[in-house]
């Protein structure tokens, strides 16, 4: 029967939220829904997945996975492929997800779809929606062949909890260590306990408006008020400055979200910071200068000064929240 | 070191983009260089200077207006070029048929190392490096913001961006980097270079000449523009602490946030 794999991302010893939201997906789209779950020590995570609509879960588990490697993962991965012989592959567009989906597809000698927002099904084909143009015009993209490999922009659908079988096996993987050449040697993640930028449902991001680094602690205190699932970003001018750390940065060059609220509070809004968040649900901007092209892209805008506004709103908030 | 850098002509950034067919209305569009593909050309050109030896060939594939940005490369300090030179194929090329015509293309080259920017601007795909690596059986490593090569280049030792961080990476050669703003600042073609590049060799060939007869493993059924958006609410109000009062109960009562 028709199905669907999906490659599981792992990251801090979790499987990530985009993952949950393919298999979800991949189960609403119909047909059997297998899931390959890399890594070291992930065995237990792989009921998690049951839970979403996973009715098959291909455990590849060892020490070897430690660290992301390109090669290795392709290797193990086109191996419960060629098991499961999917239709589909479906895999979340996260930074490594951008690394593995081209690999993987054409590893199997298939084309690939990067960054999709939407799937729909006609028939055999998923047909998938994706910006180009930095946003500025999106396409309807299906695969001339099986199996149809899609890469899905995080936050572009929600989990849904949906029951799938849930059986978990320990796929019997061999790789070929002489074709593993790349070797990582180190790896430095800040630390911190807000969600990634682009899991986030809501994002208050600063730009050079901000005028220093100081002044994103206001940033960070709105951010908290709206709970566990806000976090902050920053625009490259701001982060070009040396403001906030890259890992913050929001647009082309930086993450791309898609959260349900985007606060842009001292952003001009460049072409190439629109592509990272131009699919956010709703966008606020707060910009004094009332020609800033952000206020195209906003559905509400403050043209005001964001030192006078967000001190405002944030006490506001506070008064809401009791 | 012998490098071969991959670049594709793209239109401008600040280009406004109309749509044509599946595809967009070409007229009056202003074409540069892929700007992620100039960090890895000035790459290319920085390890050739290290070494004090080498050469550097552009490779691109894309119609005869190619030639600019292939030009362009040249101008900044490359040596030679291949233009695959196929409005046909281009047209109808996926990221699978193009990393095909630059694998047939690269094959004819000397190199050690292969370098295209992480994404280009236009289809916004990102999985050229990858396909590419792929079909010259070579390995890949992408996002690449620091690049440095052993002096008897056997390997390098690359910094890549992860997500909420950093990795290094080392990778015998040859082997493909994609690059990632950060990599380094690239330079402007000088007015000599320009005048230089115009003498530099450029060989052009035909997907037919490579051999390349890969069709597109994917195709676009459909292009769109934005939905017009609804003009965004300016928030009224006397004064900011009013605006900011307004937008709270906003996010309150209609986005329903708070």
């Amino acid at each position: 029967m028709a199905g669907t794999l999906i490659y599981a991302e792992v990251q801090k010893g979790e499987i990530k939220k985009g993952s949950f939201e393919v298999t979800s997906k991949a189960k609403e789209l119909g047909g059997d829904v297998a899931v390959c779950l890399i890594g070291t020590g992930v065995e237990g995570l792989a009921s998690q997945l049951a839970k979403y609509g996973a009715d098959k879960i291909y455990v590849v588990d060892g020490p070897e996975y430690e660290n992301y490697v390109t090669e290795a993962y392709v290797q193990a991965f086109k191996q419960v492929a060629d098991t499961v012989n999917p239709t589909v592959i479906l895999a979340s567009a996260t930074a490594q997800g951008k690394d593995f989906v081209p690999a993987v597809a054409a590893r199997l000698g298939v084309g690939a779809i990067s960054d999709c927002v939407d799937l729909k099904k006609e028939g055999d084909k998923i047909v998938a929606k994706r910006p180009v143009y930095a946003g500025k015009a999106y396409v309807m993209t299906e695969a001339v062949a099986d199996p149809q490999v899609i890469a899905v922009r995080p936050n572009s659908f929600a989990v849904k909890e949906v029951a799938g079988a849930g059986a978990v096996e320990k796929a019997a993987v061999s790789l070929d260590a002489s074709k593993i050449k790349a070797v990582v040697k180190s790896i430095e993640v800040a630390q911190t306990d807000e969600p990634d930028q682009t899991e986030a449902e809501i994002i208050v991001s600063g730009g050079r408006g901000m005028k220093g680094p100081e002044n994103f602690k206001m940033l960070e205190d709105l951010a908290k008020l709206f709970g566990p699932t806000a976090t902050t970003g920053a625009s490259r001018a701001a982060v070009d400055a040396g403001w906030r750390e890259h890992s913050y940065q929001v647009g082309q060059t930086g993450k791309t979200v898609s959260p349900n609220l985007y606060i842009a509070c001292g952003i001009s809004g460049a072409i190439q910071h629109l592509a990272g968040m131009g699919t956010s649900k709703v966008i606020v901007a707060i910009n004094k200068d009332a020609e800033a092209p952000i206020f195209q892209k906003a559905d509400y805008g403050v043209v005001d000064d964001l030192f006078n506004v967000v001190p405002v709103l944030i006490s506001e908030i506070q008064k809401m929240k009791g | 070191m012998n490098t071969v850098v991959c670049v594709k002509q793209v239109p401008d950034t600040e280009t406004l983009i109309k749509v044509q067919g599946a595809g967009i209305a070409t007229e009056g569009i202003k074409w540069v260089m892929n700007p992620y593909d100039e960090f890895a050309v000035e790459e290319a050109l920085q390890q050739k200077e290290k070494m004090k030896a080498g050469a550097v060939s552009i490779v691109s594939l894309g119609p005869a207006r190619a030639i600019e940005a292939i030009r362009t490369g040249l101008a900044m300090g490359a040596d030679t070029a291949v233009h695959i030179n196929d409005a046909a194929y281009y047209d109808k090329a996926d990221p699978y048929a193009t990393a095909a015509a630059l694998a047939a293309a690269v094959k004819g080259l000397q190199y050690d190392a292969i370098f295209l920017g992480k994404q280009a601007i236009d289809d916004d795909a990102a999985q050229v490096p990858a396909m590419l690596a792929e079909m010259l059986g070579i390995p890949v490593v992408t996002m690449v913001i620091k690049f440095e090569v052993a002096a008897d280049k056997s390997k390098a030792t690359v910094t890549r961006e992860i997500e909420g961080g950093q990795a290094v990476v080392e990778v015998p050669l040859p082997a493909v980097f994609s690059a990632q703003k950060g990599l380094n600042e690239p330079r402007y073609a000088s007015l000599p270079g320009i005048m230089k590049a115009k003498k530099k060799p450029v060989d052009v060939k035909t997907a037919a000449d490579l051999g390349v007869s890969e069709g597109p493993k994917t195709v676009v059924k459909e292009m769109t523009l934005p939905p017009a958006r609804q003009a965004g609410k300016v928030i009224a109000g006397d004064d900011a602490a009013a605006k900011a009062k307004e937008l709270a109960r906003i996010l309150h009562e209609e986005v329903k946030i708070v």
